[in-house]
């Protein structure tokens, strides 16, 4: 224990900080590129502006830094299970404490500063799901087991969506991945990707064609087989009628969640990306002003602080969830294909250096964290061009937001403690 | 790893598509994108003055005039003294109120014209109490200013440009100014000069926010070139006064040169209706007038069967196919037969019976059957009947006729000079020249514009040369040096030729139909014309009263002037056409009128009555038939 203390700086993995610093520096400029239209006299430190505050929040995460890798790596690990209920009990205060910002309780509120505590959520699940899994009698063959997992993954889930921010409980399926790499059978995201096609579908088609097709299909594929061994039936019955059923099932469930569960402007967030309106003033209006703002970086971008359609705030909410825009404009093809590669980079080599832990928790926590991050660029930088339906999901280490950075800062650098420490588990 | 590999195969995936769809918004869709094309760039414009026009001798025609307009931002308008303000505006509150609600309409936050082009007057008094009224104000904008009533039709009109243009240009936009017809629009390009630009950065809320890029986009504004006609405004406006209450047209044109000295129509109109407030209800009056069509350039637009002076082209290409010289003679016998039927004559008011006429005497006096003895001889003088049309055809060509002359306005008739294969067409039987006679004498199916006649004028004063007609003499300080202009094109007559026939034109104003309006001291050629002509009512050929045309240049040696007079049921050549003729010559080369009893009867005369009895007459045959 003593020759880990001495060396916990020459342990840890300098690639994975240095492309956390990279983003989060080159998030800033873009958040003062994006921000710079608020009046300042006091310059970049200026706490009247995003860019003053957003200044001060990323100077504050180092001594955050410092304070994660001071804790034992065993430390998260026996404490995961407190972090996750202190977690589960604040997102449960924001109904008592909370205040309601944008028809959303997401935020407390520390004389003016707002803290976001399903920011910090992601992070103590992934811990709490990695306590869970890493136990040498854990089995994720056994559906127990699985209801187990679930129940970890949608507590904070269930609490988030009560807020609600539908695009925070979003981002907690994609601990799938890490059931998946843990073994959990394949059905799952099958059935996932199934449900999202059939969703897709019956918003295009409407649902009575959806039916006709899918019931077409299965009787196409029973008649293949009835013509193969004739007698098909008198062993399948059953299973033909419960597969018509569960079929039937699905898509009305589909076709219900789509009409009465979403509200009307989820839905128009579809349509917008599906093509199905044309309206680009009210409903497509973010979506078709970051494209435009995109496009018209052409390959070089028009110069840091020269887009004039940032200047000119075209794009709603520019400095925290579309500020991928502002990298499109400024920096053009070739800055914001860097970024995706930076992100790109920043998976893979989690993903690597996780592959390495021989310790179980480790290695499913960073699988966690990788799935997170993930979903998030997806989700945000697909939303941005316009790829995927507007879902209001930062973009990690970019967006504008105190609670988002710090949120991201601790997902990773506990992951980064976890790995300096990597060798001395056995 | 194995089970690591789907999550960084989505990650890889992802990654590419994402890139990929940045290429295709980035490069193939922005690539071709305009960086100053954006919301985020507001374009100013700066707008030079338009050139000035001046005729000839360097008179004013046409200038500029500040007018003013009154703007309107409906979002800044306050609580303000109603009355007053329409009492200085000189509208009706009720006016006022849907003023207002036009302008919200549009935009709340945009200024919009309230009112348009304030008199000089009501604009001096508003300036002063215009402080009180807080979201309007004046602007200025430069309109055209006519110092001279004359010439509407040569130098045209300027208007707004409106949708479908502004669309297809990408230098106008809606609501600017263009020349719409005449001069104004030809030398569009010239006069306009360049509009500056300037780019201003805005907002998500269309606030200006400052210069885009510290202008590296700006341009300065490029006023317009002056332009200097080829018209003279005096002999102009003269043509105008003695073509008082009739319809017709002038066209004069320097024989040296191709200049139009005077372009007049009959009836027209003071160019400064197409500004300023009456604007809209003068041009709806103008151009909604289909009787006297004061719109229509019948100098330009006018087509009509040229009648008499078409001879002299006829004699000339007699001379050139050799069908015929000096000494050849026809007896006349009160017309020419031109078939065995009874019927079958084209009478001849020459007055000379049964003795020879030779063709200075057949211009003179005009004699029918000479004619059609020529043109009958140019045809048969071929085998097939369409070598000897479309020779004949290609000559009369040559003189400019049967097609655009390609002068620099932006009207004009292509007339009509038939061709073999017209006729093919429309005689399914054979044909010969005897078929279509009339051509002989400047009727029948040849039909020409009087600026054609004008410059078929030029290239015979000129033995044989002429030069496009053209209106435009100088741009700025430099005279005009397309070629189109100053090249000279060739008739296909020899120059030798041409002397007997100017020498007959001058016998016509010594002791043929134009003897009555010689000018003493200038020695003019010319031939007048009386040209049948017909309308159809219901199917039904009508004769109307005769067209007086005349084609003249002056002075017989070194002609200065050469022109064509046209005017509308005017009956002889000689009575009208004629006088009027001589008296521009008279007017161009001497600068002041002896005759003043033939200009004051000329000036005076007003076919006003037999335009009205025709118009009736008309009517009643029309509905008489119903």
């Amino acid at each position: 224990m003593r020759q880990e203390k001495n060396n916990i700086f020459l342990n840890i993995d300098w690639l994975l900080i240095l492309l956390y610093f990279l983003l989060v520096g080159f998030g800033w400029m873009n958040i003062y590129a994006a921000s710079s239209s608020d009046t300042s006299q006091g310059g970049i430190l200026d706490l009247s502006t995003r860019y003053g505050k957003q200044l001060i929040w990323i100077t504050l995460s180092i001594p955050l830094i410092i304070f994660i890798l001071f804790f034992n790596a065993k430390f998260y690990e026996r404490f995961s299970s407190i972090l996750y209920l202190a977690s589960i009990i604040s997102l449960i205060g924001l109904f008592l404490f909370g205040r309601n910002i944008n028809g959303a309780t997401s935020w407390y509120n520390f004389g003016g500063v707002g803290l976001q505590p399903s920011e910090f959520a992601k992070a103590f699940t992934a811990l709490a799901l990695a306590k869970l899994m890493s136990d040498r009698q854990y089995n994720l063959k056994l559906l127990k087991n699985q209801v187990k997992a679930f129940i970890v993954i949608f507590l904070p889930a269930f609490f988030i969506a009560l807020q609600p921010d539908m695009g925070s409980v979003l981002i907690y399926f994609s601990f799938f991945f890490v059931l998946n790499r843990e073994g959990l059978t394949l059905a799952y995201l099958i059935l996932g990707t199934l449900a999202i096609l059939i969703f897709v579908t019956i918003i295009y088609f409407g649902d009575s064609w959806v039916y006709l097709f899918c019931f077409s299909l299965i009787t196409i594929y029973i008649l293949y087989r009835f013509y193969k061994d004739k007698q098909f039936f008198q062993f399948n019955a059953l299973k033909v009628v419960l597969t018509y059923f569960t079929t039937g099932f699905f898509i009305l469930s589909m076709s219900f969640v789509y009409n009465n569960v979403l509200e009307k402007h989820q839905k128009d967030r579809f349509d917008v990306l599906l093509g199905r309106t044309k309206d680009l003033r009210n409903k497509g209006y973010n979506t078709y002003q970051a494209e435009l703002t995109i496009s018209s970086g052409n390959f070089l971008g028009k110069g840091y602080l020269q887009g004039d359609r940032t200047q000119g705030n075209f794009v709603p909410e520019q400095d925290t969830d579309y500020i991928f825009s502002t990298v499109g404009e400024e920096w053009g093809f070739l800055g914001s294909s860097i970024v995706i590669i930076l992100f790109m980079l920043l998976l893979y080599r989690i993903i690597f250096l996780a592959e390495t832990h021989t310790n179980k928790f480790g290695r499913i926590y960073g699988y966690g964290i990788a799935s997170i991050l993930f979903f998030h660029v997806i989700v945000n930088i697909g939303m941005v061009i316009g790829i995927l339906p507007t879902v209001g999901i930062p973009l990690p280490f970019f967006s504008y937001g105190g609670s988002g950075l710090w949120g991201f800062t601790l997902l990773l650098f506990i992951f980064i403690r976890l790995d300096a420490h990597k060798q001395y588990d056995w | 790893m194995k089970r690591s590999f789907l999550l960084v195969f989505l990650i890889t995936l992802v990654g590419f598509i994402y890139i990929g769809r940045l290429f295709q918004l980035q490069i193939i869709r922005g690539g071709n994108s305009n960086p100053v094309q954006s919301a985020a760039v507001k374009i100013e414009y700066d707008y030079p003055e338009r050139g000035y026009i001046y005729d000839r001798k360097g008179k004013l025609l046409v200038a500029n005039q500040l007018s003013y307009d009154v703007m309107i931002i409906p979002k800044e308008v306050n609580s303000l003294d109603t009355i007053q303000f329409c009492d200085l505006l000189k509208i009706t509150k009720k006016d006022f109120i849907r003023r207002v609600k036009k302008a919200e309409k549009y935009a709340r936050w945009l200024p919009s014209v309230f009112v348009k082009q304030l008199a000089k007057g009501d604009f001096a008094f508003l300036q002063e109490k215009l402080h009180k009224f807080k979201g309007f104000y004046i602007q200025k904008r430069i309109i055209r200013n006519y110092p001279i009533n004359s010439a509407a039709n040569v130098l045209g009109y300027i208007s707004e440009v409106n949708e479908r243009v502004a669309k297809n240009t990408s230098y106008y936009e809606q609501g600017e100014l263009i020349g719409w017809w005449g001069v104004e629009k030809e030398y569009e390009k010239e006069l306009r000069g360049l509009k500056g630009k300037k780019h201003l950065k805005r907002n998500n809320l269309n606030k200006v926010t400052g210069a885009y890029k510290n202008g590296i986009y700006d341009t300065l504004a490029i006023n317009g070139n002056d332009l200097t006609l080829t018209i003279d405004s005096e002999l102009q406006q003269y043509g105008e006064k003695l073509m008082t209450g009739k319809r017709g047209g002038i066209v004069a044109i320097e024989p040296s040169s191709g200049e139009i000295l005077a372009l007049i129509t009959a009836p027209s109109y003071d160019p400064n209706m197409m500004v300023g407030r009456k604007r809209s209800k003068n041009s709806v009056r103008l151009f909604g007038d289909t009787i006297n069509n004061p719109t229509y350039d019948r100098g330009l637009q006018g087509a009509y069967s040229p009648g008499s002076p078409f001879k002299i082209i006829n004699g000339l290409i007699g001379l050139q196919e050799e069908v015929i010289d000096e000494k050849f003679y026809v007896k006349c016998k009160h017309g020419y037969r031109y078939g065995k039927r009874k019927n079958e004559v084209m009478g001849c008011h020459c007055g000379i019976v049964n003795r020879p006429i030779r063709i200075k005497k057949a211009i003179a006096k005009s004699c029918n059957s000479y004619f059609a003895t020529v043109y009958r001889k140019v045809i048969d003088k071929y085998k097939k009947t369409d070598d000897g049309f479309n020779t004949w055809s290609n000559h009369v060509k040559s003189f400019g006729l049967g097609n655009y002359l390609g002068y620099d306005l932006p009207v004009g008739q292509k007339g009509f000079i038939p061709n073999a294969k017209f006729y093919n067409d429309w005689y399914k039987f054979g044909w010969g020249p005897t078929t279509n006679i009339s051509n002989a004498i400047g009727q029948g199916e040849i039909s020409t514009t009087p600026i054609q006649l004008a410059n078929a004028t030029v290239a015979i004063a000129n033995k044989g040369i002429y030069y496009t007609p053209h209106i435009v003499k100088k741009v700025n300080t430099n005279s005009i040096k397309n070629p189109k202009f100053t090249t000279p094109k060739k008739t296909t007559i020899d120059p030798k030729h041409f002397p007997v026939v100017i020498d007959a034109m001058h016998e016509v104003f010594k002791t043929g139909t134009g003897k009555y309006s010689q000018v003493k001291g200038i020695e003019i050629c010319g031939k007048t014309g009386t040209v049948e002509n017909y309308t159809r009512i219901n199917g039904k050929k009508v004769k109307l009263e005769d067209h007086s045309i005349l084609i003249a240049f002056a002075p017989k040696d070194n002609p200065k002037i050469a022109l064509a007079v046209f005017v509308e049921n005017g009956g002889y050549g000689s009575t009208i056409a004629a006088p009027i003729t001589s008296l521009m010559i008279e007017k161009y080369l001497n600068d002041s009128i002896g005759r003043k009893h033939i200009e004051e009867r000329m000036i005076n005369l007003s076919l006003k009555e037999t335009y009205n009895k025709q118009l009736q007459n008309l009517d009643s045959l029309e509905t008489g038939k119903k």
